[in-house]
């Protein structure tokens, strides 16, 4: 009997814990939401960057990372073009796939009809198309159908995406003509938003020899693009200045329209630091919150301190059960908090069709930051309720 | 169990107790007291007499200035907040005037709760409770809320959470204060049986009719022992 100790087993701390909780529901709910709203706010932050992140990722997988484009670099000549003969040399190249070109028609706009007012071009540019430009670029055809070779020949045009919207055109039955360049041409299709080659969204795109015939169209390319060999992708893109334009290769600028896309996704990272740091001054908020309830909870306690003393527990386990009780408020909220940043994540997703990804280090990485915003908003509450002498816990009734 | 010339339970040798304060208040002001196992006391004495405080320095509760303070054989003095911890875990039984039980919590579970810094499974704490709260004739009450029991109902699962761990002695502080009469003395007849079955009893009040009933008197005034009194035919 002399050598008994007294004992609080973990589980029933986490039991008493719990059950101080559980005395004042309403409480414990208010002050584990002010957590919550933080590492929900952490959670979908990170986790709608990762979606974000993967769906370029996803989408460089479908698009291929191998299209290069080469295009006169920026110069104080407007409308600069590059050599008419660069598509065949470019084609002449071992690792070159495909090739395809865009031209844009000089001094030409569109327009819905030929009422509006020539001021007014939207930026639009029209531009003469290859036929195999879809398949190199990866674009698809939204409604109606592309360039071949037979419309080629005849005032037909296929809108960008934008070019569509800003002309306010969705029909592609070839009833809707639109102004080009002094004479009416039927729209016979609309492209997608073209992800590696953004420039085509806003442009009207007409037949090669339409626009020689129809428009004067020299058939300098404006833009010449490439499909490349895995491998041999920046082997190519060393070669090409010089092959496209042998007396200037200065004035040629080669681009990867991939590289463009994966720096996007990663510039969003400065907004999701700032946003992440927003989210840990909620959790700093709540935490504070959680100190002050138990702050509250410890002086509204004196007389159950003082019973447990009464009943043998120790300073460390009144310690123990004040601390646990607030790791538990915050694990409680940390939990809801997670669950709340995860379905935000999974609705912002699937609304922008975007695959949902959340990593896994986020998870822990709440999990850990609530274990610790409970420890340290418990500590001084629970080492207060400790050092409180039992019998002045009795006799505060 | 009849013990005759055994240990003391308690013993108390010029026990001095002051408060700070001008002047100091001397609580405590010279008490030795001894009691054996299985006797039944009343420590009598009005409000202001130092009985408050003999009650935290028998409960272990607080320390002497001076003296010395047996419980269950050991010298409190000697021991660290640890000890007197696990001291009061397994040798004391509480009860109170208020009760403090939890509201929302089953008779058989705030019972169970007098072994919960023993360091028993809470099954094995259960199972005990309820052999104790048939022993105080609450069998029928086990699954009962603290706040769906009448007071004296209340006052006698404080009993058994007191008695669940098998104490040396229950310290009672005003058992019967906020009990009906009918209520009180059925409490006290419940600690007369407990006292029949051999368990050491102090029970501390200011209520004379209360002390009457109980064979042994210690009457404290100032801080000082005033008398102690058997009564005759007592054990």
């Amino acid at each position: 009997m002399t050598a008994a100790r007294s004992r609080l087993r973990p589980r029933d701390t986490v039991r008493v814990a719990f059950s101080g909780l559980r005395a004042r529901p309403l409480r414990a709910v208010l002050s584990a939401l002010g957590i919550a709203v933080g590492i929900a706010a952490m959670v979908a932050v990170v986790g709608i960057s990762a979606s974000s992140r993967e769906q370029v990722n996803q989408q460089l997988d479908a698009l291929g990372t191998n299209l290069l484009t080469v295009a006169p670099s920026q110069s104080f000549v407007s409308e600069a073009e590059l050599p008419r003969e660069a598509i065949d040399m470019v084609g002449r190249l071992d690792a070159v796939e495909s090739v395809s070109a865009a031209g844009i028609v000089p001094g030409t706009a569109v327009y819905r009809n030929d009422e509006i007012d020539p001021n007014q071009t939207n930026a639009i540019a029209v531009s003469a198309a290859r036929t195999d430009l879809l398949d190199t670029v990866s674009a698809t055809v939204a409604s109606g159908r592309w360039l071949d070779d037979v419309l080629s020949a005849f005032p037909v045009v296929v809108l960008g995406a934008d070019t569509a919207e800003l002309l306010g055109i969705s029909r592609t039955d070839g009833d809707v003509q639109v102004w080009l360049g002094g004479e009416w041409f039927t729209v016979a299709g609309v492209l997608d938003p073209v992800p590696l080659a953004p420039e085509l969204d806003t442009s009207a795109l007409i037949g090669w020899p339409v626009a020689e015939s129809l428009l004067g169209f020299d058939g300098a390319p404006t833009t010449v693009y490439q499909r490349v060999a895995e491998g041999s992708v920046d082997e190519v893109r060393a070669l090409l200045p010089a092959t496209v334009d042998p007396a200037a290769p200065e004035e040629v600028a080669v681009s990867r329209p991939s590289d463009a896309l994966a720096a996007q996704a990663a510039t969003d990272e400065t907004l999701t630091t700032l946003l992440l740091a927003l989210g840990g001054v909620a959790l700093l908020v709540g935490g504070i919150g959680v100190a002050n309830t138990m702050v509250i909870a410890v002086l509204e306690r004196r007389s159950e301190v003082g019973l447990r003393r009464a009943l043998g527990a120790t300073r460390a386990h009144i310690r123990r059960q004040f601390l646990g009780e607030s790791v538990l408020l915050a694990a409680l909220g940390g939990g809801g908090g997670a669950l709340l940043g995860g379905a935000a994540t999974a609705a912002f997703a699937s609304s922008r069709e975007w695959p949902f990804a959340l990593p896994v280090w986020v998870l822990a990485g709440a999990a850990g930051a609530t274990i610790v915003v409970g420890a340290l908003a418990g500590a001084y509450p629970a080492a207060r309720a400790a050092r409180m002498p039992p019998t002045a816990a009795l006799s505060s009734v | 169990m009849t013990v005759t010339t055994a240990e003391p339970v308690i013993r108390l040798r010029d026990v001095h107790r002051r408060y700070p304060g001008r002047p100091p208040v001397r609580a405590l002001d010279g008490v030795s007291l001894s009691v054996a196992p299985g006797e039944l006391v009343a420590i009598v004495g009005p409000s202001g007499s130092g009985k408050s405080t003999l009650l935290n320095i028998l409960g272990t509760l607080d320390r002497a200035d001076a003296g010395e303070v047996c419980i269950d054989g050991r010298d409190v003095g000697t021991l660290s907040d640890k000890q007197l911890s696990a001291l009061r875990a397994h040798s004391i039984g509480f009860v109170f005037q208020q009760f403090f039980l939890s509201p929302g919590v089953s008779a058989l579970d705030n019972v169970a709760d007098g072994l919960l810094y023993t360091g028993v499974s809470l099954r094995e704490r259960r199972r005990r409770a309820a052999r104790t709260l048939d022993r105080v004739g609450l069998a029928d009450r086990l699954r009962h809320r603290g706040n769906e029991l009448s007071g004296g109902q209340r006052q006698r699962v404080a009993v058994a959470r007191a008695l669940v761990g098998r104490p040396s002695f229950l310290l009672a502080d005003e058992p019967t204060g906020a009990l009906d009469s009918a209520s009180g003395a059925a409490v006290l007849k419940l600690l007369h049986e407990l006292h029949d079955g051999g368990t050491t009893v102090v029970v501390i009040t200011h209520d004379h009719g209360v002390a009457a009933e109980l064979p042994r008197q210690v009457h404290i005034l100032d801080g000082r022992i005033e008398s102690d009194e058997y009564l005759a035919g007592a054990s």
